[in-house]
C-alpha cells in the first residue's frame, strides 16, 4: 500500500492539506474551523443524516455533508457562506418545530448544542402553528433516560451501542416524524458503557437519572482528573458545585479511554462527598482518641516510630506521590511496605482497542508495585513483624484479618476515614481523597496521568503528600524537597528508573508512560 | 404504533395477545426448513429477515416480541434490531387486526376519484367505529393506505392479500358479502 | 382501463403487446410469442456486446430517472472478480404509477428473460427481483414463471444450456415507497430498514452486501429483449421528438379522466393528442384543469401547458415539470388542487424514512400547513413558510424524497395560488390554528 497523499483545499480560507480521504469536516477541524454537526463523531461510523454540517463547496452544484464527503484537491470550501448558513438555519428550524420548551426543566441547558447552535445561527422565533409532537418518556434501564420529545433522531446512541459497545439493544423504531430510539422488552441499557450515550446525545433526550435535576451546568466547576474506580485510568472531569461533586464524566484521551467511561466508574464518585471524614488530626490520650494540631499529631508519630520498623499498608488509591514519600519512610526505618486490590470481573468496550473496565478496582497498583508495595490480596498483615509500627494509609480495612495488629508496637493511621476493628492509633492522620488533592496515578499499561484538585479537603485534612511529606520528616527521611506536589513528583522522577524523565510539565494532560512499559497501544 | 399524518393505529385487534409464545421456526418444522432454504438464496442470513416476517405473520396474523425475538435468534440479530425493521414496514402488524383487513386506498389519484367517498362506505357497512379499530366481532378493520399502484382502477381496495378494482361506494355492501366470515 | 381491452391504434404496443391474454404467462406460450430467443442470443455473446447495442438503442431507465442503461451496464467492472448483483426495482409504488404490475401479470416471461439478459450483460450471477408486498397477485405469477423457468433450464445453474449461472429470486417488500430508491431497496433486501444510503459508493461500486450491483426498473428490462431481437437501430428509430428519448413508453393515466389505464406510446407523442385521443379527454361535463405528469414527484402543470408538450423527457423538462415514471394524474376543474395537494403532501410524509432532518419534518410541516389551509385556517404568510420549507427540502438530503414533495406542492401553489387564497381569505374563524 503506497503511503497517503496529501490534498490541499481552502476551507474558509485557510489553506490546509490533509491525507486522502480525510473529510471535509475532519480536514476543517485541522484547519481550526468547526462545522456545526449533531449526527458526526470521531468515535462512531458516519450517518450523514442529521444534515447540519452542509456545506457550500465551489464548483459543486449541490451543498456537500461535510461529514461524509472526501476532501479534494484545490476545492475551495465555505461554511459561513449565505447558503451554508441559510441550510443550517433551515435545519435547525426543522428540528424545533417539535421540539418541546423544555429549557427550563431540562438537564442538557447550559451544554446543549441546540441551544448553542440556535444561539449562533437559528431563527429567533417559531413559525411553527401547528400541536407538536408527544410522547412519553421512556426509562431505557441503567442511568438512562430517554425523554422522547427531545430527541433529535441523529442515531448516534444507536450507532454507539451498535458498532462500540457490539451490542445492538437500541432500535430507530416507526418512521417519518413518528420515529422514536425504542428498544426491545427483553434488554436494557444495562450493559458496562450504555450510559455514554447520555454523553453522546447532543441534545437532552438521554439524560442521567443519577444527575436528574441536581444541578445546572453553567453552576458547575469542571477539574480533569482521572477515574479512580480500576486500572484502565479513565480520563474524567470531576463537575463539582459548592465543594460537592455532583457528577464524573469522561475526559477524551486517545491513548487511553477514547471518548467513554464505564458505567460503573461513571457513578462511583458518590463516595467522594461522604460526610463522615476525619478532619482532625487525633492522638491516643489514655486510650481515647482525642483531636489535637498537625505539630502535636505528627510530634506523636514520630515517637512511635523511633527505633522501630514501619510495615505500611498503603492502599493502591493513593498517588504515586503518597506512595513515594511511604516508600522513603520505609526506607528510613527498615520496614516494608504491602497493599491489596479488590478485582471483579473485566467487560471490555469491544469496539475500541484495549479499554475495559479492569480487574483490579484501584487506580494505581502499578504504581504501588513499581514503589515497591508487595501484593497481598490473601493475607494483608502477612509481613508485619512483632514490634513493627502499623502504619495504615488510605485503606479503610474492611474485611481484614486484623488479628496480627495485636503483634505491633504501635498504629498510625493516615486516611479519610478511621479503619474499624484495630487497636487504638497513638496517631491519626487526616488526609484529601482524590478529588480533593493533586497526584498522578499508573495505570495498568505504565501511564502515568495527572489528576487535579477538584475541591476542598474538609476540616484539617491535608493533602495525602503533604501529610506523608511531615511524616516521613519525622521517621528519619527529610523530604521539604516535597514541599509543592509537582516537587514531590520530580523528587520521585528522579529517584525511580521507571518515572526517569518525568515531570508534570511533560506529563500535561494526557500523560505518559514509564520506561519499560510494554508497547500495548 | 404510528401517530401523524395518515397514519392510524393498527390495533385494539381481536386475536390474543397474552396467549403463551408459540415458536414458528421450532426445530423440525416446516418453516425452519423453508427459511433454511431462503437463507440460502444469500450470502448473509439478516437477508431472509423480511420474508421470515412475512411467514411469521402469515402464520401469526401479526408479529409479537416473542416472535422478533425468535427470528432474531434465528437469524443471528437482536429483538431490538428486529423490532427496528418490523416498524419501519406498514405491513407488518404489531398487533392482531380483524379477520379481514381491508385497506383502501386514499393517495391523490384515487382521492379524486372518490375514495374517501369509499373510506366512509367500508366504515359504515362493517361497524368498525373508526380507521384502525377491529370492528366488535372481530371480522374487519379498515385503515387508510398509501398508493396501491392500481391507480387506473380507482379506488382499488386490497383486502388481507387481494385486490379488489374499481371499488364505489355501491359496490361496498357486495364486497363485504362476499368476503363471508 | 383493465386487461383485456384492444390498444388504440395510436398505440405502439411493444410491451403491452400480449396484456391481457393468459396464455402469454405460462413458459410455453411466451416461447410461442417469440419469447426467449434474445436471452438465448445474448448467452452467445459478450457482456460487453450487449451493452453496446443497448446503449446504442438509446434506451433509458424507466422508473423515473431515465439514465441511459447501457451506460449505466458499463459501470460494472466485469474483471474485478467479485459477485456482482442485478436488482430489479419493482417497487412501483410512486403514485399514478401502475405499469410494472401489468407487466409482472401479464408478461412475467418478458420480465424474467430482461432480467436474466441484464444478469448476463453485467457479469451477475444473482438477481433480485424487489417486488413490493402489496402485489400479492405479481408476485404469485412471477414465482409461477419463475419455477416454470428452473425447472426447464432457462434459468439456474446452467442457463438455457450456455455453462453461465443466472439465479433469479424474488424478494418481497413490506409496505415502504421509499425502498423504491436504489440504494434503499438494497438496505431492504439486505434485511434493515429501507433507509437510502449516502452516495458514493455508488452502487456499481459497492451495492448489495457491499458488492458491485445494477438497479434497473422493470420496465427498463421488460424492453431489452425486445432491442436484442429487433437491433438498437429499429429501438432508436421508435422516437417523435427529442433524438435523446427514444423507443415506447408505459404512461399509467388515472384521476378523472375518461378511460383511466396504461397505453404505450413512442417517445415524443403528443400530449394533447394522447390526452383526448387516447385517454378519451375529460370526464363526461368536466375539463381538465391540471395534470402531473410523471408520477406525483415532478410539478404539477396546467392543462395549456400539457396541450403544449411532446411526452419525452426532454419534451416535459420544457415546460418545467419531468416525465418522471411516465405516472399520469389528470385533476379537472371539480378537484380542489389545495386539498389534493395536501394529500399528497401527506403521502410524502408517511414514506419518509426518517433519517434526514428536513424530510422528516419539513414533509410533515407541509402536511399540516397544507390542511390547515384547506380546513381554512390557513393565511398568507403560511404560502410564504411553505415556500421556506420547499427551499430546505431541496437538494440538502441524502434522497429526493423531500424534494418529490416539494416539486407538486410548490408548483402547484404558484400555478393554481388563486385556489389557495381563496380558501385563505374565506377562512371561517380566527387564526388559531386547528391541528389536523
Amino acid at each position: 500500500m503506497s503511503e497517503s497523499k496529501m490534498v490541499s483545499l481552502t476551507i474558509e480560507g485557510r489553506a490546509v492539506s490533509v491525507p486522502a480521504g480525510t473529510t471535509i469536516l475532519e480536514a476543517a477541524k485541522a484547519a481550526g474551523v468547526l462545522v456545526p454537526h449533531y449526527c458526526y463523531h470521531p468515535g462512531l461510523p458516519v450517518a450523514g443524516v442529521c444534515r447540519m454540517c452542509l456545506v457550500e463547496v465551489e464548483k459543486l452544484p449541490k451543498l456537500a455533508p461535510s461529514c461524509a464527503t472526501a476532501v479534494g484537491d484545490g476545492q475551495v470550501v465555505h461554511v459561513y457562506s449565505e447558503k451554508a448558513l441559510e441550510a443550517r438555519k433551515g435545519v435547525l428550524e426543522l428540528l424545533l418545530i417539535n421540539h418541546p420548551l423544555d429549557c427550563p426543566i431540562c438537564d442538557q441547558a447550559g451544554e446543549c448544542e441546540l441551544q448553542d447552535y440556535t444561539f449562533q445561527e437559528g431563527r429567533a422565533d417559531s413559525r411553527y402553528r401547528e400541536p407538536k409532537r408527544f410522547n412519553p418518556v421512556e426509562d431505557f434501564g441503567g442511568d438512562v433516560l430517554y425523554v422522547t420529545n427531545r430527541c433529535i433522531l441523529c442515531t448516534r446512541c444507536v450507532r454507539f451501542m451498535d458498532d462500540v459497545h457490539e451490542a445492538p439493544v437500541l432500535c430507530v423504531s416507526e418512521r417519518g416524524d413518528r420515529a422514536v430510539i425504542s428498544k426491545a422488552a427483553d434488554a436494557d441499557l444495562t450493559q458496562p458503557w450504555a450510559a455514554n450515550v447520555i454523553d453522546l446525545c447532543p441534545v437532552g433526550a438521554l439524560v442521567s437519572k443519577d444527575f436528574l435535576n441536581k444541578a445546572r451546568a453553567w453552576e458547575l466547576d469542571r477539574t480533569a482528573s482521572v477515574c479512580p474506580g480500576c486500572s484502565q485510568g479513565c480520563n474524567t472531569v470531576l463537575e463539582t458545585r459548592d465543594n460537592v461533586v455532583m457528577r464524573m464524566k469522561p475526559r477524551p484521551n486517545d491513548a487511553v479511554n477514547q471518548f467513554y467511561l464505564c458505567d460503573v466508574g461513571r457513578l462511583d464518585y458518590h463516595w467522594m462527598n461522604r460526610p463522615d471524614r476525619l478532619e482532625s488530626p487525633k492522638i491516643r490520650l489514655a486510650d481515647v482518641l482525642s483531636p489535637v494540631d498537625w505539630e502535636i499529631a505528627l510530634g506523636q508519630a514520630a515517637e512511635a516510630l523511633r527505633g522501630r520498623r514501619a510495615y505500611v499498608v498503603a492502599s493502591p488509591q493513593l498517588s504515586n506521590e503518597a506512595l513515594f514519600l511511604l516508600k522513603r519512610l520505609i526506607g528510613a526505618t527498615g520496614g516494608e511496605g504491602a497493599f491489596r486490590c479488590a478485582t471483579g470481573p473485566e467487560a471490555p468496550l469491544p469496539g475500541v482497542d484495549d479499554l475495559a473496565l479492569r480487574a483490579d478496582r484501584a487506580p494505581n497498583a502499578r504504581g504501588a508495585e513499581l514503589l515497591g508495595f508487595t501484593r497481598r490480596d490473601g493475607d494483608l498483615l502477612a509481613g508485619l513483624k512483632s514490634g513493627d509500627v502499623l502504619v495504615v494509609v488510605g485503606d479503610a480495612l474492611d474485611g481484614v484479618d486484623l488479628r496480627r495488629a495485636a503483634d505491633a508496637a504501635a498504629v498510625i493511621v493516615v486516611g479519610t476515614v478511621l479503619p474499624v476493628g484495630l487497636p487504638t492509633p497513638v496517631a491519626v492522620l487526616p488526609i484529601a481523597n482524590v478529588a480533593e488533592e493533586e497526584g498522578t496515578f499508573t495505570n495498568l499499561r505504565g501511564r502515568v496521568q495527572r489528576f487535579l484538585q477538584a475541591k476542598a479537603a474538609p476540616g484539617l485534612a491535608r493533602p495525602s503528600w503533604y501529610a506523608l511529606a511531615d511524616l516521613a520528616t519525622a521517621a528519619g527521611a527529610p523530604s521539604d524537597d516535597c514541599a509543592l506536589p509537582s516537587r514531590a513528583f520530580a523528587a520521585l522522577a528522579a529517584a525511580e528508573p521507571a518515572f526517569s524523565g518525568m515531570s508534570y510539565d511533560a506529563l500535561g494532560l494526557r500523560g505518559a508512560v514509564v520506561a519499560g512499559a510494554e508497547v500495548a497501544r | 404504533m404510528s401517530h401523524g399524518p395518515s397514519a392510524p393505529a393498527h390495533a385494539h385487534g381481536h386475536g390474543d395477545e397474552t396467549a403463551p409464545y408459540v415458536p414458528v421456526f421450532a426445530e423440525g418444522s416446516a418453516r425452519r426448513r423453508e427459511l433454511a432454504d431462503l437463507i440460502s438464496r444469500y450470502p448473509s442470513k439478516r437477508a431472509a429477515l423480511l420474508p421470515a416476517l412475512w411467514m411469521i405473520q402469515q402464520d401469526r396474523g401479526w408479529i409479537s416480541e416473542d416472535a422478533m425475538r425468535e427470528v432474531g435468534e434465528q437469524l443471528d440479530c437482536t429483538a431490538a434490531y428486529v423490532k427496528g425493521v418490523v416498524t419501519f414496514y406498514t405491513m407488518y402488524h404489531q398487533h392482531p387486526v380483524g379477520r379481514n383487513f381491508i385497506q383502501v386506498c386514499t393517495t391523490s389519484p384515487c382521492l379524486c376519484a372518490g375514495a374517501d367517498d369509499v373510506v366512509k362506505a367500508f366504515l359504515e357497512h362493517t361497524g368498525c367505529q373508526e380507521l384502525g379499530l377491529t370492528s366488535p366481532d372481530g371480522k374487519y378493520t379498515v385503515i387508510e393506505v398509501e398508493c396501491l399502484g392500481a391507480c387506473g382502477f380507482a379506488t382499488p381496495v386490497q383486502i388481507n392479500e387481494d385486490y379488489v378494482e374499481s371499488v364505489t361506494p355501491e359496490k361496498v355492501p357486495g364486497i363485504l358479502a362476499a368476503l363471508g366470515d | 382501463m383493465g386487461y383485456p381491452h384492444k390498444s388504440h391504434p395510436q398505440e405502439t404496443p411493444v410491451l403491452s403487446k400480449h396484456f391481457g391474454d393468459p396464455a402469454a404467462r405460462t413458459l410455453e406460450g411466451w416461447k410461442a410469442r417469440g419469447g426467449y430467443t434474445a436471452l438465448a442470443q445474448a448467452l452467445t455473446m459478450a457482456p460487453t456486446a450487449i451493452q453496446d447495442v443497448v446503449k446504442a438503442s438509446g434506451l433509458r431507465g424507466r422508473g423515473g430517472a431515465g439514465f441511459p442503461t447501457g451506460l449505466k451496464w458499463s459501470f460494472m467492472k466485469l474483471d474485478d472478480g467479485k459477485p456482482h448483483y442485478l436488482c430489479c426495482n419493482a417497487d412501483e409504488s410512486e403514485p399514478g404509477t401502475f405499469k410494472d404490475r401489468e407487466i409482472m401479470r401479464w408478461t412475467p416471461h418478458a420480465l424474467i428473460e430482461g432480467v436474466a439478459i441484464g444478469a448476463y450483460a453485467i457479469g451477475a450471477e444473482t438477481a433480485y427481483i424487489y417486488i413490493r408486498g402489496e402485489f400479492s397477485e405479481p408476485i404469485r405469477v412471477m414465482e409461477a414463471a419463475l419455477a416454470e423457468a428452473r425447472a426447464a433450464g432457462v434459468i439456474g445453474p446452467n442457463a438455457m444450456g450456455s455453462g453461465k449461472r443466472i439465479d433469479i429470486w424474488v424478494h418481497k417488500g413490506a409496505g415502504a415507497y421509499i425502498c423504491g430508491e436504489e440504494t434503499a431497496l438494497m438496505n431492504s433486501i439486505e434485511g434493515k430498514r429501507g433507509n437510502p444510503r449516502i452516495k458514493p459508493p455508488f452502487p456499481a461500486v459497492s451495492g448489495l452486501f457491499g458488492q458491485p450491483t445494477t438497479i434497473n426498473n422493470v420496465e427498463t428490462l421488460a424492453a431489452v429483449p425486445h432491442i436484442l431481437n429487433n437491433g438498437a437501430e429499429w429501438y432508436k428509430g421508435m422516437c417523435l421528438s427529442s433524438p435523446k428519448s427514444t423507443g415506447s413508453k408505459l404512461f399509467s393515466v388515472c384521476g378523472n379522466v375518461a378511460r383511466p389505464g396504461n397505453y404505450e406510446v413512442v417517445l415524443g407523442f403528443s400530449f394533447k393528442d394522447f390526452l383526448y385521443d387516447l385517454c378519451g379527454g375529460p370526464p363526461a361535463g368536466r375539463k381538465f384543469k391540471a395534470i402531473i405528469p410523471g408520477g406525483s414527484s415532478v410539478p404539477v402543470i396546467t392543462i395549456e401547458e400539457a396541450e403544449q408538450v411532446r411526452m419525452d423527457y426532454e419534451g416535459f423538462l420544457e415546460v418545467g415539470t419531468m416525465l418522471g415514471s411516465g405516472g399520469v394524474i389528470i385533476f379537472d376543474d371539480a378537484q380542489s388542487m389545495p386539498r389534493q395537494l395536501a394529500r399528497l403532501a401527506r403521502f410524502y410524509a408517511h414514506e419518509s424514512c426518517a433519517q434526514c432532518t428536513q424530510c422528516r419534518e419539513g414533509t410533515a410541516w407541509m402536511t399540516r400547513i397544507l390542511e390547515r389551509i384547506v380546513a381554512g385556517q390557513g393565511t398568507f404568510e403560511d404560502l410564504d413558510t411553505i415556500f421556506d420549507l420547499a427551499e430546505s427540502m431541496t437538494g440538502k438530503t441524502i434522497c429526493v424524497l423531500s424534494d418529490s414533495c416539494a416539486a407538486p406542492v410548490v408548483s402547484g401553489i404558484k400555478r393554481f395560488r388563486g385556489e389557495f387564497e381563496a380558501l385563505i381569505t374565506g377562512r371561517r374563524s380566527s387564526t388559531v390554528a386547528v391541528g389536523v
